[in-house]
């Protein structure tokens, strides 16, 4: 794998997991439970799929071969996305979802930062747009972590399981393959290392202030970024594509 | 027209009348979106998101492109995100703008004022409002709710 198919692949990882998370997120909109959760959500979505479609664009343009943001996330099958398996959970209740993001924004806050200073220029500058939005998330989920754990026996109770059964999805993160040892080589993107430090300490702090426990260790779950899914990624991807797989090249 | 007959500081001009899609009272300008105007061969207007997934990002390209046409110029819309957009590009015309509609300009710090009664008690109702770059807020003294344009 030359430097330049790595930072494709690197791109579209990034923009398959905004997407990702994104479609999740937008799965609960208008069943949210108050009225500024509701709209709390619904602008996370958006950045998420404003930073895929930025993403996507620029792997397109990488690439060189005139394909489209709609083309990587309407025309591509489940084996081609490579996003984390964490991304693609379903969202169960309000606490699981919370979870869920709060353990992805604790990373992808860290990621981001270290590609703002990476040598791919166009990565750089999503990087630099979107890392604004990703701290205001993580603040207010960092927030209802907090609240939850440190809640009711009932509330915390509930989000320690959260957190007990997402935590299988988180080794996945920091293993560091062949496409992130050549961006970070040649492009001076983020050391997943030195980002797994920063995670853990990050993580540890909200959670010992939610009075919740820390996972321990555990056999991690992988496989999100060759592309092997768990079994709800084939359900959310025939939601998101059945249009363009009905009306290929439908426009509106 | 040929675009080269055209100035700089006409095309600042109409942009001036381009308003912003979620707060109407905003031009383009005042916002601090436009990062560049360029009317070298041709009309090149630089604009700027001001989230990733600004849905008024589009249409704003879109009312530049109908803005120019009606003076009959061509225009080429670029997109940059760097620097990215923070809440301080907002011109201090925008800043006095946002006032008298009544939604509460971006601050550092400090208490912010209600825009209605200019009183400083005042509490935070949520944290999201009716757009991404909006909070909902509400005055102590005169007890109108208003928005608060977030700082960022």
């Amino acid at each position: 794998m030359n430097a330049e198919q790595a930072l494709i692949a690197y791109v579209l990882r990034l923009a398959d997991n905004a997407l990702i998370l994104g479609q999740r997120m937008i799965e609960v909109v208008a069943a949210g439970p108050e009225l500024e959760e509701e709209l709390a959500n619904a602008n996370f979505a958006l950045d998420f799929i404003g930073q895929a479609r930025m993403l996507y664009t620029c792997a397109g343009e990488l690439e060189g071969q005139g394909r489209s943001e709609d083309d990587f996330a309407f025309m591509r099958d489940e084996r081609e996305f490579q996003n984390l398996l964490l991304l693609e959970q379903p969202n169960g209740h309000f606490g699981d979802a919370l979870v869920r993001q709060f353990l992805f924004e604790s990373f992808y806050v860290h990621l981001l930062d270290g590609l703002t200073r990476c040598s791919a220029p166009g990565l750089a500058e999503i990087a630099a747009r979107a890392i604004k939005e990703v701290k205001y998330h993580l603040r207010h989920h960092s927030q209802w972590l907090i609240r939850l754990g440190d809640g009711t026996e009932l509330s915390h109770a509930r989000v320690q399981a959260s957190l007990d059964d997402a935590w299988q999805y988180t080794g996945e993160m920091f293993v560091a393959d062949a496409v992130d040892t050549v961006v970070h080589e040649s492009f001076a993107g983020p050391d997943l290392e030195a980002v797994a430090v920063l995670w853990r300490r990050d993580v540890a702090a909200v959670v010992e202030q939610a009075t919740l426990a820390l996972p321990g260790d555990q056999a991690m779950a992988s496989g999100g970024k060759d592309g092997r899914h768990s079994e709800h990624f084939g359900f959310l991807l025939a939601e998101m594509q059945t249009m363009q797989r009905s009306f290929p090249g439908a426009t509106w | 027209m040929v675009a080269t007959s055209v100035s700089v500081e006409q095309v600042y001009e109409w942009l001036a009348d381009v308003p912003d899609p979620e707060i109407p009272v905003l031009s383009i300008l005042d916002l601090g979106i436009v990062r560049d105007v360029t009317v070298a061969n041709s009309v090149t207007v630089t604009l700027t998101p001001t989230y990733s997934g600004c849905p008024a990002t589009e249409a704003i390209e879109a009312s530049v492109v109908t803005a120019l046409e009606k003076q009959g110029v061509e225009v080429a819309i670029k997109r940059v995100l760097s620097p990215p957009w923070t809440s301080d590009w907002i011109s201090d015309a925008g800043r006095r703008k946002l006032l008298q509609y009544g939604i509460a300009p971006p601050q550092e710090s400090g208490s912010i004022a209600c825009p209605q009664c200019g009183s400083p008690q005042t509490e935070r109702i949520s944290e999201f409002g009716s757009t991404a770059c909006k909070a909902s807020w509400r005055c102590c003294d005169c007890l109108e709710p208003f928005e608060y344009f977030k700082c960022l």
